[in-house]
């Protein structure tokens, strides 16, 4: 067995740092993208973990979006996060102490489910219902799920990398005795 | 957890499927003489087309719920589908009233993500631009408020003051609205000759047009009557409902993104940031009011500190070769063709970047996979968040102070539904 030259120990030695580097934040991973810290809870985790960061200080919800990686190799996870298709994106704002977070949450293709915010952050309650339409990720204990964007009754989720533009005609709803 | 319950023991929110709200529409309920009603979504004080439906006691509104989706055009899903170099043109019909910030917000998050360094005059062309934008979008508010509530004169004289800041931007830009100015990697054009007499004229006769403002409106009995108390919302309620913008700083909270977190050259000019005391619809008329002369005074500095230089940057990687370059040179002329056709490729990674847009935090959410168009594109639209505190601060009040309301908040449909 030849010895590892001096590039490949180097190499091995970085990653090996960065592993030990691996800063966690109630016991969830945290990267740094952009100069931005984002958290990358598990699934089950993340509504405790809201509800841990607005005690700390993080008390408005600025924006909650959902992500589709079908097709997109080029992402780049903490070795413990298993990647998905989907992806639940919120950012959040610390007002006192002017700082941000951004929580990436997986989201499995099979059962796209995950517990709602809206008891934490009554203000995620409309973002919640835009992810629904879009991306057809179902929150759990939302009060209020019905569209918000789309007609009642619409088909797809349009933001969906598999719906493609132009290719259903536009869905109208017809009015009864006219 | 105490604010939160009592938002909730409120019940203010109509939790209502559109259809359910159809078949109950307008039938009074024998035993507690409530009715369901559905405002818009074409009444002109919609501001567009935003549709409230209302459950009513009398003349007392109860719980309300505004539907909207009625201009969503799918522009996040366009997004996808156009360059980073095309994208302006894209999320600038957002906001139609406050075009620029919306493309400012697009071209940091790109720029963020290409690690590109902006020259200072482009630097100082956005921010020019952006605070003149500010004021056309507040004039407009003030002509929208002031007919919502009757004071019909109102309407043309802000529509007037606005068209002398479109018809610079027009200058500037080559369109009034709808720009395409400002895009990844500095300003399409550079300031034209005489800009700075341009905006002199401009901040010459405003300051007399605002004090006219104030005579006809903040300083009268009537417009007072109809604004002060109404539509009150706490900081608690605000926060708790991700509001931002003047509907938080109505509250009395100094939260503006240009002092708390700057931006762009947000840290080297004066200015003071307005609050209201009591959050009700007065308080967010004059902080809008006011927030015209403090523009006015960071434009002042504008004019002042412009520095020389280019207006975009040299990079080449995202900045096509000059147009002299593209007579002697071919592989000048196929680089050209190439960032126009092609377009230029982003590194792989995500990022969000937000601004303080005339209605509240303006984002972008920008997730790239390395190619020439985005991954995901997602705006942070401020009226759309802005728009869930309408059912707490209607709850209570009379039917036709719901209007006082409604123009209070602000929304700009195309961005709400985006």
């Amino acid at each position: 067995m030849r010895e590892p030259t001096d590039d490949e120990q180097d190499e091995a030695e970085e990653i090996e740092a960065t592993q030990d580097d691996q800063k966690n934040l109630h016991g969830c991973p945290v990267t740094e993208s952009s100069g931005q810290t984002v958290l990358h809870p598990q699934e089950d985790d993340y509504q405790a973990l809201i509800e841990t960061l607005r005690e700390e200080g993080y008390e408005v919800c600025v924006d909650l979006c959902g992500a589709d990686y079908l097709g997109n190799d080029s992402r780049v996870l903490p070795p413990s996060i298993s990647p998905e298709r989907f992806e639940l994106v919120v950012n959040l704002l610390d007002l006192g102490a002017a700082r941000r977070v951004r929580i990436r949450v997986q989201i499995s293709e099979t059962s796209p489910r995950i517990a709602s915010i809206s008891d934490i952050h009554p203000g995620a309650e409309a973002m919640e219902r835009e992810a629904t339409d879009m991306f057809g990720l179902q929150f759990e204990g939302h009060p209020d799920p019905t569209p918000i964007l789309l007609p009642d009754g619409w088909e797809g989720h349009p933001l969906r990398k598999d719906f493609s533009m132009g290719r259903i005609p536009v869905q109208f709803k017809a009015v009864d005795g006219r | 957890m105490t604010k939160l319950d009592h938002l909730r023991n409120r019940d203010a929110v109509l939790r209502m499927s559109e259809t359910e709200a159809e078949e109950r529409a307008s039938v009074v309920d024998p035993d507690d003489e409530r009715m369901i009603i559905n405002m818009g979504p074409q009444h002109p004080s919609t501001h567009g087309v935003l549709r409230v439906t209302m459950e009513l006691q009398g003349e007392t509104v109860l719980r309300s719920k505004p539907v909207i989706g009625y201009l969503h055009t799918g522009m996040e899903k366009t997004a996808e589908d156009l360059t980073y170099l095309q994208g302006p043109t894209n999320v600038t019909r957002m906001d139609y009233a406050s075009p620029l910030f919306t493309e400012l917000t697009f071209s940091l998050a790109v720029e963020s993500l290409l690690e590109v360094e902006i020259p200072d005059r482009a630097t100082w062309i956005r921010m020019l631009m952006c605070e003149l934008n500010r004021m056309s979008s507040h004039l407009l508010f003030l002509a929208t408020n002031g007919m919502d509530l009757g004071a019909v004169g109102m309407m043309i004289y802000g529509w007037r003051e606005r068209e002398e800041v479109l018809r610079f931007f027009e200058k500037v830009t080559g369109l009034r609205m709808n720009h395409n100015y400002i895009r990844p990697g500095g300003v399409a054009a550079d300031l034209p000759d005489g800009w700075r007499e341009d905006i002199r004229s401009i901040l010459d006769v405003l300051p007399e047009r605002l004090e006219q403002f104030d005579v006809l409106m903040t300083g009268q009995p009537i417009w007072r009557e109809r604004t002060q108390g109404i539509g009150v919302i706490t900081t608690e309620e605000a926060l708790a409902l991700g509001a931002t913008g003047p509907i938080l700083r109505s509250t009395g909270y100094a939260w503006d993104l240009r002092r708390s977190m700057p931006y762009l050259a947000y840290d080297q000019v004066e200015f003071d940031i307005v609050v209201g005391t009591y959050g009700d619809t007065f308080d967010r008329y004059a902080i809008r009011l006011n927030e015209i002369r403090e523009s006015m005074r960071i434009v002042e500095q504008c004019i002042e500190l412009m520095p020389d230089g280019p207006y975009r940057t040299e990079d080449r990687k995202v900045t096509p070769p000059p147009r002299a370059r593209i007579d002697e040179s071919m592989e000048a002329l196929i680089h050209h063709f190439k960032i126009f056709t092609e377009g230029f490729k982003v590194p792989p990674g995500e990022t969000y970047t937000a601004v303080e847009s005339p209605r509240g935090e303006l984002g972008c959410y920008l997730v790239s996979d390395g190619g020439p168009k985005p991954q995901r594109m997602h705006i942070r639209a401020p009226s759309f968040v802005n728009l869930q505190t309408l059912p707490h601060m209607m709850h209570g009040g009379l039917l036709a102070d719901a209007i006082a309301v409604i123009s209070s908040i602000d929304p700009i449909m195309g961005e709400v539904d985006r």
